[in-house]
C-alpha cells in the first residue's frame, strides 16, 4: 500500500488532472507530485495506458466478401435500373 | 519520472471535410505511410499513389480496387472499434468506401489522402451512431454516467499499479467494455490521435468535456487493467 501524504491535496490534484493533461502541461513537474507517491503512480499508469493505446492502431482485415459487396453496390449505383 | 505530456502529437494540417462538416479541420494521427514528411508542409503523395488516385478519380475501377486494398484494414478497424460489432463494422466500411467512390473525384490533395479518407470514415460512423441515438451523442450520458459506469477515484486506492506495462489483448478488451461515450472519446484521442478541440467539434461538446471524458475513460481502463491479471490468476 502506498501512503499518500495529503488526501485533500490528492483530491484537488486529481480534479485538476484532466485539464492539466489536456493542456499539454508537463504534469510531472507539478508540486503535488513531488510529495505524493499515490498520484505519481496514478499518472504513470495513465501515461502507460495512453502509450499502449497508440500501439493499437495495427489491426484486422475485413472479410474478403466485403469487396464483392462494395463492387456490387458500385455497379448498382452506376446502373440504378439494372441496365 | 517521464514526462506525461501524452496529449501532444504531431499532425497533418487538414482543410477538407469529405463527409460533411462534422470533422471539419480534424486531423487524425499520421499513418505509417504518412510519417516521415516534414511538419511545415503537406507531404506530397508518392508518385505511385498520385497516379493511382488520378486513375481512380478518372473512374478506373481497378485503381479504386487497389485503393480499397491499401486502406481497408485501417478503415475497417476504425469502424469495428467504434461500434464494437462485426456486422455493423462491415456495413460501415462498405458505406465509407461507397462514399469514397462517390466523392473521390472531389479530393484536391489539400491533405493527405489517407487523412481525408479517415475523416470520411469517421463521419460515416458518427452519422450512424447519431441515427442510433447513441451517446456521443448522448454525451450527456457520458458526462453523467451511472455510478456503475464511472471510474473510481484513486484516493486510497494505492494498490492499483500497472507497473509500466499493459497486455495488448487486455487493453483491447477493456476498451471494448467501456461505456459508449467514454470509448468514443478514448478511441478518437488516444488511439486515432485527434486533439480535444477536434473531438469537441465532432461531437458538439465542449473541449472541457472532451478532456474530462478522456480522463474518466483512462481511469476506467486503469481499473479494468489492474483487475485483469487478478482474473487470470483465479483461473
Amino acid at each position: 500500500m502506498i501512503d499518500c501524504p495529503d488526501t485533500l491535496n490528492c483530491e484537488q490534484f486529481q480534479n485538476q488532472l484532466p485539464e492539466l493533461l489536456g493542456s499539454g502541461t508537463v504534469v510531472a513537474e507539478h508540486a503535488h507530485l513531488q510529495q505524493c507517491e499515490l498520484c505519481r503512480a496514478l499518472l504513470a499508469d495513465l501515461e502507460t495506458i495512453a502509450e499502449a493505446a497508440r500501439q493499437l492502431l495495427p489491426v484486422v482485415d475485413p472479410p474478403e466478401k466485403l469487396w464483392e459487396q462494395i463492387e456490387s453496390a458500385i455497379k448498382s449505383e452506376k446502373s440504378p435500373n439494372g441496365t | 519520472m517521464s514526462n506525461p505530456g501524452f496529449s501532444v502529437r504531431s499532425r497533418h494540417p487538414g482543410s477538407e471535410a469529405p463527409g460533411g462538416k462534422l470533422l471539419e479541420g480534424a486531423t487524425p494521427r499520421k499513418t505509417a505511410a504518412e510519417q516521415g514528411g516534414g511538419r511545415s508542409h503537406l507531404p506530397s503523395p508518392a508518385p505511385d499513389e498520385a497516379k493511382l488516385l488520378s486513375e481512380a478519380q478518372a473512374g478506373d475501377h481497378q485503381a479504386f480496387a487497389r485503393i480499397y486494398s491499401q486502406h481497408k484494414r485501417r478503415i475497417y478497424s476504425l469502424c469495428l472499434r467504434m461500434v464494437g460489432d462485426i456486422a455493423e463494422a462491415e456495413d460501415l466500411t462498405q458505406e465509407a468506401f461507397l462514399q469514397l467512390h462517390r466523392k473521390i473525384a472531389t479530393f484536391r490533395g489539400d491533405s493527405a489522402f489517407s487523412t481525408w479518407l479517415h475523416r470520411l470514415a469517421i463521419n460515416v460512423v458518427l452519422m450512424h451512431l447519431r441515427r442510433k441515438n447513441l451517446s456521443l451523442v448522448s454525451l450527456d450520458e457520458a458526462m453523467e454516467p451511472s455510478p456503475d459506469d464511472g471510474p473510481g477515484r484513486s484516493f486510497g486506492a494505492a494498490d492499483l499499479n500497472l507497473a509500466g506495462s499493459i497486455d495488448r489483448l487486455a487493453l483491447e478488451h477493456a476498451v471494448a467494455d467501456l461505456p459508449a461515450g467514454y470509448r468514443l472519446i478514448f478511441i478518437l484521442h488516444d488511439i486515432e490521435g485527434y486533439e480535444h478541440n477536434e473531438i469537441a467539434s465532432m461531437l458538439d461538446c465542449s473541449i472541457g468535456n472532451s478532456k474530462s471524458q478522456l480522463h474518466k475513460a483512462r481511469l476506467k481502463l486503469r481499473e479494468a487493467l489492474c483487475a485483469y491479471p487478478r482474473q487470470e490468476e483465479r483461473r
